[in-house]
């Protein structure tokens, strides 16, 4: 009887970390890597101080540090996903009188820039 | 944000760039490089096994160590045959890499040095400019390309590792510098003598074409056409905010000869001498305030446009291919 009840609970904690979150976290952290490397090549840095990018770190835009927990994006939209990622292609669409431009990049670049800027977690 | 098709950065090997040589004059000095490399832990080599012989050794071998005959041999006769021969052997091999080579018949530029970026002028057979450009030199690949060195101000030394040796840029003198790349690809180069506030920061690009993608590089290099849209806008705004002061955009009024001419700027790899991706983001980050990206640089930062101008701004200068 104990013996099943140890069985069950070892069960029970391996299914916790079921492989399909494993698989989940794997692909979240490979598309951050992406995104910080598109931020890099595009260089974001020349309006932005981007957390772990020493240079070129500019001042016209906001700084993103620890943008994850910030509740707006330009002040003006709420701080989702997917309207992050249409944001980083093409913020005058979405803010009009905006000083950022758009930016040409694919749209996997934009989901990936959009998952790094959601891994800066400063909370 | 070229109309060609995309060239690959050569900067693909985990080789330092001095022992990554990518062409004739640049390969003499990665063969002596590697060689003072490897003549360098030979001796470090020799050192260790002397000092492990002096500390850990018989009586007899650290007798044999300390007498005059070895201090004779090796601090006196090696160094000087070593030495010596590494002299002649050095210069013989760099003396190809002089103006001597210059045969006439090689494409001619000149870079003159300015602080903190580059002058590009392509030159005809008998040296007369033919077009204007900056911070970025287009050549073909597999010939010699002759270059004119030249400083406006200070000194500056011009610099692409992966193609040649390092040559001073002298106010008052023009030196001259062979180069050649011998595979397609964008060399980075760099402003090897210190020239004051944002000398790390003066950059260069040289690319190089495959001859027929060169041809076509070369027939391109009619200004753009009239801007439209937005970059209408963006071109009244650059000829009424001052910029053409100091800016030429051939085929507009400005005609400004103080900074870089931007008749081309849309088209090159970089900004701001070699330094940032271009794209309309950072060409607009660097005229609303190139001093954060660029402390010291000429151009002082913009702050009095609003969002729409800074693109409408950003917008014509990405449309001058």
């Amino acid at each position: 009887m104990l013996r099943t009840g140890v069985i069950g609970v070892i069960a029970i904690s391996l299914n916790a970390c079921s492989p399909t979150e494993l698989q989940h976290e794997r692909v979240d952290a490979a598309s951050v890597r992406k995104g910080r490397e598109a931020v890099e090549r595009l260089g974001c840095g020349a309006c932005h101080d981007l957390p772990g990018i020493a240079w070129p770190s500019g001042r016209v835009g906001p700084s993103l540090h620890g943008f994850a927990n910030r509740a707006m994006i330009a002040g003006q939209l709420p701080n989702r996903p997917d309207i992050l990622a249409r944001f980083v292609r093409d913020a005058p669409a979405l803010v009009p009188g905006t000083a950022m431009p758009e930016i040409e990049m694919t749209l996997e670049e934009a989901d990936a820039i959009t998952a790094w800027l959601q891994s800066l977690d400063e909370s | 944000m070229s109309p060609e098709a995309p060239i690959p950065a050569s900067t693909a090997s985990w080789l330092p760039v001095i022992l990554d040589s990518a062409g004739p004059f640049s390969q003499p000095v990665t063969t002596l490089a590697w060689v003072i490399f490897t003549g360098g832990f030979v001796i470090l080599g020799i050192v260790i096994a002397a000092l492990t012989i002096a500390l850990f050794g018989s009586p007899r071998l650290k007798a044999r160590l300390g007498g005059e005959k070895a201090i004779w041999i090796g601090g006196f006769a090696f160094p000087v045959v070593v030495l010596t021969i590494l002299l002649i052997w050095g210069l013989w091999l760099t003396s190809h890499l002089s103006a001597q080579r210059i045969t006439g018949d090689e494409m001619r530029v000149r870079v003159i040095g300015e602080m903190w970026w580059w002058r590009v002028h392509y030159l005809d057979e008998n040296g007369r400019e033919t077009f204007r450009d900056a911070n970025e030199l287009h050549i073909p690949v597999g010939q010699p390309v002759l270059l004119d060195l030249q400083a406006a101000d200070v000194i500056h030394s011009f610099w692409v590792p992966r193609l040649a040796g390092k040559m001073d840029m002298i106010p008052g003198r023009t030196n001259r510098l062979l180069i050649q790349a011998d595979a397609p690809g964008v060399y980075h180069g760099q402003c090897a003598e210190y020239c004051g506030g944002p000398h790390a920061l003066m950059g260069f690009v040289v690319v190089a074409h495959a001859p027929e993608d060169f041809a076509r590089w070369q027939a391109a290099r009619a200004p753009a056409p009239a801007a439209q849209g937005s970059a209408a806008r963006g071109a009244d705004l650059f000829m009424s905010s001052g910029c053409a002061a100091c800016h030429t955009i051939r085929g507009s009024p400005a005609d400004g000869l103080a900074g870089p001419d931007l008749t081309h700027v849309g088209s090159r790899r970089s900004l701001g001498a070699g330094i940032l991706p271009n794209n309309k983001g950072t060409l607009a980050g660097w005229i609303a305030d190139s001093q954060a990206l660029k402390p010291g640089n000429r151009m002082p930062a913009y702050h009095q446009f609003d969002g729409e101008e800074l693109r409408a701004l950003a917008d014509y200068l990405a449309s001058r291919q």
